[in-house]
């Protein structure tokens, strides 16, 4: 028997959890790209190192981002990975497929590259995974034919995404599924063609859950919320405490605000609505019980990133409450004048949370005409150093003029 | 040529029946076992939802298996979580124990739900990046193993996230995680004073810099790197692919805790410092492994019940988690960039161990 190229990822295959070496493996042996693919990553797990060499500028026409060029720094030794560019392909909202479309997929992707994929990215494109550079153009026109579009990459509007909202989840307070498609397809030359500082990422959950990490990774973070009242339904209240549903201790102790009271004697839980922070600790315990309120709409959260370049960031409130209804006239609005903002102001790469620290949120808040809210602070400033604007200087010194 | 700016293709069409008449009235869901969720409309239609853990790299052919199953059993609608799991969605009752039947045979494992560890959020490590300090898909298939017996169970306190990152880019919400394992480097760039004249754009290689460690070299065209300002983040080379950072000895992998995304009791918490280095041993990286087996071992046995990793410890504090895992604590952990003084304690309010 032949020895094994791959000695150490073969180990990879044994185990319970699936094995992506096994797919690497289905893949290479019917494609000799996934083929080197396999070997040239055992020289990583021997090396300690990747081998792929930044990428060039590679694209289909008309479009100025959604394939990521990648190129072997070993050519010589794995040469049908010399060009394994990556191709992004916008999903459809919440991840959902009829076979017959995922099937028409895979044969475009057998015909044009290696046959590997993500089954999705971080940002939630389907990854096509290692094309030359010949096919790239005519990979695109055979997705475009059966329905499908590049995502974002580069200076540009990144594919959005949301968690599956009302398609399945009781929680959902707004359609997310509906908000992401809406916005995708309003917003499709931003997302093709990079014209700004940098990368702005749209992320939508439909409740504080926030499934798809919306807060910790978005530019723009909406979450589904509501301002009325929790929905209460006594009796199946009553039922998840006979369920063994400790609801004093699991659900009134842990509320954070403290809102929420239990009489163990007329099994009823009251809880204080205006002090609810709407943090879905309750209604995730006891979803027969407890809904959402009936008015329903977002909280908008801007700035969040990852480390590079100035420090990792988690979004920040900026509008408290805005409704959410097709076709989002408010949100649009508001998303126009952030990108011209940003765009006016930035550094080259400087992404809008780190911009928004730069030059602070007053200038922020006064050029695009929001008014200053407490929701949108933990606290308060604690330093003094705190600025007049120039008419209020001018009008001292009249005062004092006069 | 293909029509551009045509955008994804439309989500209503891809939604199974049961979803496209229920869209918007679901009432209540069960989670019947692990893996396994039960949603219940207000017209009382139930929609079935079984849970398939994976690897996030599929070939095509595997895709194809995928659609064979769900034709069975689904009228051939499936989709993906936002974590690289797959559903697979059944409306008919009597098709969810075959169907279990059916993944289990094919050793597809089933679970991923409640108060549990579900699949992995990683990157493309050495599969496919060009700035990577470890792999993606191998210490995430190492670790998973470790803790399979999670990912069927639903026996933790709270939800554990695990998250990896290749590099400080961090292509997904490591920073955010329960437990994030991160790639990183341990030496400074190695200027190519030859190359960065033809390939780098000097001012923005500078502004790279999160330390102003870089400074241009305008005579020579190139650039110098103050190595003791230098921490190795890696921005430098994205920028100016003149500057290689990656290193077989210095590259390596760390270990952080206590993130957190979603707003239940706690807001969001980005994850903290807990194993400044660990090597990377392919094929399994048996320290990284060990390392994070123990951590969830000891949150496993410490926290009560609904505590997320992070609130456990804001409750314990961080002297107790590092006594209770037997880390060492080292001048590393200790916050020196722009918001320090914010990670300080400013109370004598602390136990002794």
């Amino acid at each position: 028997m032949a020895q094994s190229e791959t000695p150490k990822l073969d180990e990879l295959e044994k185990g319970p959890w699936p094995s992506f070496v096994t797919q690497m493996k289905r893949a290479a042996a019917k494609n000799p790209a996934a083929k080197d693919l396999l070997r040239q990553v055992e020289k990583s797990y021997n090396d300690k190192v990747g081998h792929w060499k930044h990428g060039g500028i590679v694209g289909v026409t008309g479009y100025g981002g959604g394939v990521i060029g990648r190129y072997s720094d070993s050519p010589e030794q794995f040469p049908s990975v010399r060009e394994f560019h990556t191709i992004r392909v916008n999903h459809p909202s919440g991840w959902y497929y009829k076979t017959d479309a995922l099937r028409k997929l895979c044969d475009v992707w057998d015909k044009h590259g290696s046959g590997l994929t993500n089954m999705h990215g971080s940002t939630g494109d389907i990854i096509l995974l290692g094309a030359p550079t010949k096919e790239i153009q005519p990979c695109f026109d055979d997705l475009s034919a059966i329905g499908f579009d590049l995502g974002g990459s580069g200076a540009c509007l990144r594919t959005p995404s949301c968690c599956l909202g009302k398609s399945r989840c009781e929680y959902s307070c707004i359609d997310s599924m509906d908000l992401c498609n809406d916005i995708t397809h309003t917003y499709q030359d931003e997302i093709h063609r990079p014209m700004w500082p940098y990368k702005f990422k749209i992320k939508i959950s439909g409740c504080a859950n926030d499934c798809v990490a919306s807060i910790a990774r978005a530019d723009l973070s909406i979450i589904g919320t509501w301002r009325d009242q929790i929905q209460v339904n006594p009796a199946k209240v009553r039922e998840a405490a006979a369920g063994g549903l400790d609801i004093q201790a699991a659900v009134c102790d842990l509320c954070p605000t403290k809102c929420m009271s239990w009489d163990e004697k007329t099994r009823t839980l009251t809880i204080g609505d205006k002090e609810c922070n709407r943090c879905m600790h309750c209604i995730n315990l006891m979803p027969k019980a407890l809904r959402p309120g009936k008015e329903r709409g977002a909280t908008l959260l801007i700035g969040g990133k990852a480390p590079i370049v100035k420090g990792a960031i988690l979004c920040w409130v900026i509008v408290p409450f805005m409704k959410m209804e097709a076709p989002y006239p408010e949100l649009k609005d508001l998303l126009k004048k952030i990108w011209e903002w940003w765009d006016e102001n930035a550094k080259s790469r400087e992404r809008i949370g780190e911009l928004i620290l730069r030059v602070g949120m007053r200038k922020f808040l006064k050029d695009l005409g929001l008014p200053p809210a407490p929701q949108m602070v933990k606290e308060p400033r604690s330093n003094p150093y705190y600025f007049w604007s120039a008419e209020e200087i001018e009008a001292i010194r009249a005062q004092k003029h006069s | 040529m293909g029509r551009t700016d045509i955008g994804p293709p439309d989500y209503r069409n891809f939604m199974p029946p049961v979803i496209q008449k229920n869209y918007g009235q679901w009432l209540y869901h069960e989670i019947l076992k692990p893996g396994v969720l039960m949603h219940v409309a207000e017209n009382g239609d139930k929609l079935y939802t079984v849970r398939v853990g994976s690897a996030r790299l599929l070939c095509t052919d595997f895709i194809r298996e995928l659609c064979d199953v769900a034709e069975k059993y689904c009228g051939g609608y499936l989709r993906f979580t936002s974590r690289s799991n797959i559903e697979f969605l059944v409306s008919d009752e009597s098709k969810v124990g075959p169907l279990q039947q059916e993944c289990v045979a094919r050793k597809w494992p089933i679970g991923g739900t409640g108060r549990g560890i579900t699949a992995i959020v990683h990157t493309q490590g050495w599969v496919h990046c060009h700035t990577p300090a470890t792999d993606g898909s191998g210490p995430v298939k190492a670790v998973m193993d470790a803790l399979f017996d999670h990912f069927g169970a639903m026996k933790l306190p709270a939800h554990l996230r695990i998250s990896l990152a290749c590099c400080l880019n961090m292509c997904g919400a490591v920073h955010c995680s329960d437990i994030a394992i991160l790639g990183i480097h341990r030496l400074p760039p190695k200027v190519d004073n030859a190359r960065v004249p033809k390939i780098c754009e000097i001012p923005n290689t500078v502004a790279a810099c999160p330390t102003g460690a870089i400074r241009g070299n305008l005579k020579d065209k190139t650039v110098e790197v103050n190595e003791e300002r230098c921490m190795y983040c890696g921005n430098c080379y994205t920028i100016c692919p003149a500057m290689p950072i990656a290193d077989a000895e210095g590259d390596g992998i760390s270990i952080w805790v206590g993130g957190k995304v979603s707003n239940a009791r706690t807001a969001p918490m980005f994850s903290k410092l807990a194993i400044p280095y660990l090597p990377n041993n392919p094929p399994r990286w048996p320290e990284t492994v060990a390392a994070v087996k123990k951590i969830v071992d000891v949150y496993a046995a410490n926290a009560k019940q609904y505590e997320r990793m992070g609130e456990w410890i804001q409750r314990i504090g961080w002297e107790r988690f590092f006594s209770l895992t037997g880390i060492p604590f080292t001048d590393q952990h200790i916050d020196d960039f722009t918001m320090a003084q914010a990670s300080m304690r400013a109370t004598p309010q602390f136990k002794y161990s």
